[in-house]
């Protein structure tokens, strides 16, 4: 394993053996320790479940706050500290079903942060209910009857929002993984990753062997650039891809537009009030 | 009907009509009239949930001296719309003169001026311009010299296009005429007093109270979700977020607000979130989150009455409970009770630097009432606190939540200094990390209790008014500020005294000895089950005698203080 700056030995992994949730924290480091080489300017965001864990597990600064809110804080974090790079990472439970109204809304946003969601297609933490991307028919312990809702298409409600960018990998392929996340992170604007991550401990049916069978890679015939196209890669199911579905770099970022850092570029803790223009206003007031 | 009469120290003005009438037009520019004559004035508005139609009022007040409080008396009453007298009947007095359409005449015992504001209006070619009219027959009552009236009615309307102006400028003149008319025929004569120094106050709202202390406090940062009350701040923060460089955000929920504003302490902005009770709800996780993870927080809580959607354009102080025991879990928290513009004032400027430097979340409760009380003021008070952060530059071996003898760990935010900054929601060891040591628990838990002992200490003290021998004290928290100490004026009781809490959270334990020493106690509040009552009770296991509550939608008025009290 390479040794990356953000690597931190002491943390005590409360991971099952075996879970995919390794293979990205492995190359998440990888990644970070390439393009954003100052750990001092790099916060991640988490909400609550297993893959919320990840942050504890590398050596950085890091928001855990609460279950489903991760985009908030992190739109929040980015705005309050343009010069900072923004990561998110968290649950398919946590992003798509407790967040999902903050992630159609950050989506629209568009601030500059990179949100990676670890998809095993069940909820770890709270012992393998199903998630918003669990298959019709799998069956838990409170459905039990399996499955019979249908399920949440993240990539496709993505780019029907026209998000900048938007992409799903599998972690069992690292190389891939780490080229598209790569390109996730230093893109500018909202860049969604959606990782297949097998639950060995809560899920079945959705193993390594499963996403290796189940997916196959975009090729050069895609052009990301192209939204019906992307969309149309989104829906098919029969098959998942893997890649860059869907991106684009007109559409303007969220902090850049805020009239706050129109004439100042200062980040907001060295900002002072401006006690000129209460006067001003208070002035006013008088007339 | 010819009746003399003459209105000395202090009339009550009410203006009533239907939503989309343009009273809070009138109410604007009367004002700042009769503040330019120098007069004393101050306004409240009741109205009704609904863009259009229904029946709002204003009630203006003109004195010779500072006044604020609601007073159920009409002396003047000005009927835009024909169900307004109807809308008020238990207001009227056989004192109270009438101001009504021509068309509109009804059987009333009352003085019934008839001004034809329908027909000039038409005349005019705007049907709008009634309430122009109505201001220029006001001012013509106040004796105020016609031009001075019509220099006003341009300013106000001098933005506008067209001819709009000049159809103001005609409508308030001959509204003017028909006032002077009006006056001399009934022989109806203001004889208030003026001081000229009042020209030279500002006229202020609840709202803007508020949204400038925060400005003075250092706020850069809100996210908020429209509700009445609490939109007020939102909005004006949003068209100085340019100016004041502040990030203004209207989230997709309150809760996305609420954890916004975490995320931007975090990152190093001093946030604020504006909203009421029904968001408020939607944000006590969050708020939890804010007790877990030592965050600071100011919480602008605007009350209305519920439960749920409720009265939503109405008054009530029925949120404490609410923002007492929001959240799981325990933490500390402070909460502020303004009664007063300049507390808003002063208050909201405080918050920032109280969450800042005891990083715990900081109420301001306030509710519609006295947000949407407008009046004369000279200055607003002096804000000493500081308002830059109270961070601290991060060392290699920077711990967030450090134990220490006060309990404060030094807060450092991401990009500030060498060190690692980690908060967690859930439990956590001084790095930051999630622990599940029963002792580390235990300690954190202590160590965030510890910070109730440090805003205990930092408490503001309620204010007395009154003799040093009184028998009865009177406990009243926000907004009900004005109309006691009114009541209490009119009756000039010296066995009565007031005790005004501005912070009812931690409970200032000063007021103990204060309220033991009385013989009766009476709480006034603005709620149905007397939520201040309970608290003191709580806190101190000291009963009060008797609750003057209310919770009709509307504020206490004076005059029902003083029959109550
Ligand atoms: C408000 C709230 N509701 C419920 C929970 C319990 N909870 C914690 S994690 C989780 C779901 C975990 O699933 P997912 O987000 O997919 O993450 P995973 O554990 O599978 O990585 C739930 C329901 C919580 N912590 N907070
Ligand atoms: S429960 Fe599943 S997702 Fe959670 S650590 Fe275990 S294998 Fe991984």
């Amino acid at each position: 394993m390479a040794k990356t700056i953000y690597d931190f030995p002491e943390a005590e992994i409360s991971w099952c053996p075996g879970c995919g949730n390794f293979g990205i924290l492995t190359f998440l480091k990888d990644v970070l320790a390439e393009v954003a080489p100052d750990p001092q300017k790099l916060v991640l965001v988490s909400g609550i479940g297993q893959a919320a864990k990840l942050p504890q597990y590398v050596k950085g600064h890091y928001f855990n706050g609460l279950h489903g809110r991760a985009l908030p804080p992190a739109t929040a974090i980015k705005v309050s500290n343009p010069s900072l790079t923004v990561v998110v990472t968290s649950g398919d439970g946590d992003m798509y079903g407790e967040g999902g109204n903050h992630f159609i809304h950050t989506i629209r946003r568009n601030p500059d942060i990179t949100v990676i969601v670890h998809n095993n297609m069940v909820y770890g933490l709270t012992k393998g209910q199903a998630s918003p991307t669990s298959s019709r028919g799998f069956k838990t312990p409170v459905q039990a009857n399996g499955v019979i809702l249908e399920p949440f298409n993240p990539l496709a409600v993505a780019i029907a929002l026209d998000a900048s960018f938007v992409a799903r990998i599998f972690m069992g392929f690292k190389d891939h993984s780490e080229e598209v996340l790569k390109k996730a992170i230093l893109h500018k604007g909202f860049s969604l990753v959606d990782v297949f991550q097998p639950c060995v401990t809560y899920n079945k049916l959705n193993t390594y062997q499963w996403f290796r069978e189940k997916t196959y890679f975009l090729d050069s015939s895609h052009d990301p650039k192209n939204r019906a196209q992307a969309f149309q890669k989104a829906i098919e199911t029969d098959k998942f891809p893997l890649g860059i579905f869907y991106q684009q770099t007109e559409k303007p970022v969220f902090e850049d537009q805020l009239v706050a850092y129109r004439d100042d570029k200062t980040p907001l803790f060295e900002r002072k009030p401006n006690l000129d223009r209460v006067q001003a206003i208070m002035h006013k007031l008088r007339q | 009907m010819s009746s003399q009469r003459t209105f000395q120290h202090d009339i009550s003005v009410v203006l009533a009509g239907e939503a989309g009438q343009g009273i809070a037009t009138v109410e604007q520019v009367f004002m700042r009239t009769l503040k330019t004559a120098g007069y004393h004035v101050s306004a409240t508005k009741e109205y009704m949930s609904r863009v259009r139609g229904g029946t709002n009022t204003t009630e203006i007040r003109v004195a010779s001296r500072p006044i604020a409080a609601f007073v159920d008396r009409i002396d003047l009453l000005v009927e835009l719309n024909p169900k307004a007298v109807d809308h008020v009947k238990n207001r009227l007095s056989s004192s109270t003169i009438i101001i009504a359409d021509e068309n509109s005449v009804k059987d009333l015992p009352q003085l019934v001026l008839t001004v034809p504001f329908a027909r000039i209006a038409q005349e005019l070619g705007d049907r709008i311009l009634s309430n122009t009219i109505a201001l220029g027959f006001l001012a013509a009552l106040f004796d105020i010299p016609s031009q001075e009236l019509i220099d006003q009615v341009r300013r106000s309307f001098g933005k506008k296009e067209g001819d709009i102006i000049e159809k103001n400028c005609s409508a308030a003149q001959q509204g003017f005429d028909l006032g002077r008319q009006a006056a001399f025929k009934h022989q109806l004569s203001v004889q208030i007093e003026r001081n000229p120094s009042v020209k030279k106050e500002m006229i202020v709202g609840g709202h803007e109270a508020a949204a400038l202390g925060a400005v003075v406090g250092g706020c850069n940062f809100l996210a908020s979700y429209p509700m009445s009350p609490s939109t007020g701040v939102l909005t004006f923060l949003a068209q100085h977020a340019d100016e004041f460089g502040i990030v203004v955000e209207q989230a997709e929920d309150e809760i996305a607000a609420m954890n916004m504003g975490l995320g931007s302490w975090y990152a190093g902005g001093r946030a604020m979130v504006t909203t009421s009770g029904g968001g408020f709800s939607l944000m006590t996780e969050g708020l939890s989150l804010a007790g877990a993870i030592e965050s600071p927080m100011v919480i602008y809580l605007a009350q209305r009455p519920g439960p749920a959607t409720g009265l939503p354009t109405r008054t009530e102080q029925g949120d404490l409970d609410l923002a007492l025991y929001a959240g799981h879990g325990d933490f500390p928290r402070a909460i502020f009770t303004p009664g007063t513009l300049k507390d808003i004032f002063l208050l909201t400027a405080m918050a920032f630097d109280l969450a800042d430097l005891y990083q715990v979340p900081v109420f301001i409760l306030t509710d519609q009432g006295l947000l949407d009380l407008y009046h004369t003021l000279s200055e607003f008070p002096a804000v000493t606190v500081k308002a830059s952060n109270h961070i601290v530059k991060t060392t290699p071996d920077y711990k967030r939540y450090k134990f220490t003898d006060s309990g404060l760990s030094p807060r450092g935010i991401p990009g500030f200094g060498e060190g690692i900054v980690c908060v967690d929601s859930d439990e956590h060891d001084e790095g930051g990390y999630i622990t599940e040591d029963s002792q580390t628990r235990k300690a954190m838990v202590d160590k965030r209790m510890k910070k109730h002992g440090l805003l205990l200490k930092d408490v503001l003290a309620p204010q007395f008014f009154g003799e040093k021998d009184y028998k009865k004290l009177i406990l009243g928290w926000g907004s009900s500020f004005h109309a006691i100490r009114e009541a209490m004026e009119q009756q000039s009781d010296l066995d009565t005294a007031f005790l005004y809490f501005r912070q009812v959270y931690p409970f200032p334990d000063m007021a103990i000895p204060l309220i033991e020493k009385a013989k009766e106690v009476v709480c006034v509040e603005n709620n149905a089950s007397g939520q201040f009552a309970k608290l003191l009770r709580r806190e101190t296991g000291l009963a009060v005698h008797k609750k003057i509550l209310k919770y009709d939608g509307s504020p206490f008025s004076v005059e029902e203080l003083v029959r109550q009290i």
